[in-house]
């Protein structure tokens, strides 16, 4: 089956803080069609973010399909609140690059 | 009678953290709004500043945006309201601003004015005294309820105000207000509420200025947004002559630095965004329709609390040889098993970077084997004290040059300095509450003053 990168279809992937003890994951598309294709694809839910980041279902505090947005959004939780020591993200911004080269399949 | 709409301008999501671009902020101040207003706070900076009761702005930037936004509001005669000064809300960066303030009306000899403040701080001991009596501090985001220890950690704790202060300050006839820790979207909730605009779009409204142009696109920070509250809408408009504010640009604001995009929680109830409408208004503006505040049963207040762990310093090594490189964890644990030797298994910390392998991202980087022909190594040492903090980084650090590989050919040293030294960092801090307690009273954590500036 043909795939394309999620890169190639998501306007926006990013990840930031939201609060102290959480990092949150925003991919958002342009077009409704992306959107519903990768949303549809399966490529991104719980269990492939678990897997992706080698995480428990527990450090997911949130996943939403957030369609007004087109987007497609989760939060995780920190083993230690942010800019404690040994943290090496303190405003989580950098922690999306796994994302972006998720193969998703198209028709 | 239909409310006149009010216009609220913002130039900037976290003041001081960056100065604003003063173009659009001159273009909005021409359309003569009735508010102007910044957030100057934020959690994202980690526990250092709360902690140790500093700023992570610049003073110079603090008071050029303060400057700028004092200057047009007294000119146009509207309130200037500014929330969660210099970064954590704490009470030194409340009289900080307070007298930036001041300094700024006797500078360019403005006419009289009044100043109102509130504080947000609160003590261990008035925690400690409701956990006597067996009430529970309960923990947000999966934390554990407050035990003694966390809270005998913490060196400084703020509460996060609702709209409450805000609009005492302004029945009390504030021309300009500071406040303490609140949350973003009260500071512009309050005068919208206080005007009798419904509290439904009177929250939204605050939610989506609260970070100023991070809602328009092109993408582009700093830049001036106004929003417009009417009795049935919200309208946001981009300043900047490039920037709009789409459907997609202020939806997508919702998601910003939150869990959930659904649901903002405040002192008071919650702001339910589920049924917003966006609709592209014109060209530069999108109008919001839907927004739900559901009003809590409970005066619940968020507490951000931060702890000194350590003083710290930073070691760094650079390595080269491909052998070394794929022993890297060998050559750390070396290190950590000198420092073991030195100082015990526990009263300090020691922590390992490593850049070239999964630095950024530790555990979470999917990426196991290490592609790079070189690595950084950052190494962080925090302790008790100063000296002994320098020393767990040294012997974190100098020990990886002396780390016994077997099969390793150079042996006349195993890492690169760029300095042979370690260098001092800021102390470090954790945040040790993220918590809620009760109040009989919304304003009771917050008390609110009244002071004069300008002749």
């Amino acid at each position: 089956m043909a795939t394309v990168k999620l890169i190639n279809l998501a306007k926006t992937i990013r990840s930031k803080n939201a609060g102290t003890d959480k990092i949150t994951f925003d991919i958002i598309f342009r077009e409704k069609e992306n959107y519903e294709l990768v949303k549809k694809s399966g490529v991104l839910t719980p269990e492939t973010i678990c897997k992706l980041y080698a995480i428990s279902p527990e450090r997911i505090a949130d996943f939403v399909e957030f369609d007004p947005a087109y987007a497609i959004k989760f939060t995780i939780y920190r083993r230690r609140p942010s800019g404690s020591p040994g943290d090496s993200d303190v405003f989580g911004c950098q922690q999306y690059a796994p994302l972006l080269d998720i193969e998703v399949p198209v028709d | 009678m239909e409310r006149k709409p009010l216009r609220f301008l913002c130039p900037n999501g976290h003041l001081g953290f960056a100065p604003i671009k003063t173009g659009s902020f001159y273009r909005g101040v021409a359309t003569k709004p009735d508010f102007i207003l910044a957030d100057s706070g934020s959690d994202d900076i980690g526990p250092g500043p709360l902690g140790a009761d500093t700023s992570t702005s610049p003073l110079e930037w603090q008071k050029h945006d303060l400057e700028h936004m004092l200057l047009a509001a007294r000119k146009l005669g509207v309130p200037m309201i500014i929330g969660s000064a210099g970064d954590t809300g704490a009470n030194s960066r409340v009289d900080r601003y307070v007298n930036i303030i001041k300094e700024l009306a006797e500078k360019h000899n403005l006419p009289k004015f009044k100043i109102g403040y509130f504080y947000s701080e609160i003590s261990k001991d008035y925690l400690a005294r409701k956990m006597e009596k067996g009430e529970a501090i309960k923990g947000l985001d999966g934390r554990p309820d407050l035990t003694r220890e966390e809270l005998e950690k913490t060196d400084r704790i703020v509460a996060v105000a609702g709209v409450h202060p805000y609009i005492k300050l302004l029945d009390m006839g504030a021309d300009v207000i500071i406040g303490g820790r609140s949350s973003d979207c009260v500071i512009f909730a309050a005068p919208a509420i206080r005007a009798g605009f419904p509290e439904d779009l009177a929250y939204y409204l605050g939610k989506v200025l609260e970070c100023a142009s991070f809602c328009a696109e092109p993408y582009g920070g700093k830049e001036t947004v106004i929003g417009t509250i009417t009795e049935t809408e919200v309208l946001v408009t981009a300043m900047h002559p490039d920037q709009r504010c789409t459907v997609a640009s202020v939806a997508g604001h919702a998601m910003y630095e939150r869990s959930n995009p659904y649901y903002e929680y405040v002192l008071g109830g919650m702001l339910d965004m589920s049924n917003c409408r966006y609709e592209q208004y014109d060209e530069k503006t999108c109008r919001i329709t839907g927004p739900k505040f559901i009003p809590s049963n409970e005066w619940r207040v968020k507490l951000e609390g931060s702890g000194k762990v350590g003083e710290r310093y930073i070691g760094i090594a650079g390595i080269r040889d491909p052998y070394t490189i794929q022993n890297i964890d060998k050559v750390i644990e070396w290190a950590k098993a000198q420092a073991r030797e030195r100082f015990g298994d526990t009263g300090y910390e020691l922590h390992y970077h490593v850049f070239g392998r999964n630095g950024v991202m530790g555990d979470l980087e999917p990426v196991k084997e290490i592609r790079s022909h070189e690595l950084c190594v950052v190494v962080e040492g925090v302790a008790p004290t100063k000296a002994m903090a320098e020393e767990v980084a040294m012997i974190g650090t100098r020990q990886m040059f002396y780390a016994r590989l077997p099969e390793v050919k150079g042996t006349a040293g195993g890492v690169a300095f760029v300095i042979d030294e370690v260098l001092p960092a800021s102390p470090a801090y954790m945040w040790t509450i993220n918590h809620t307690v009760t109040l009989d009273d919304p304003l009771e954590l917050f008390p609110t003053y009244l002071t004069e500036a300008g002749k």
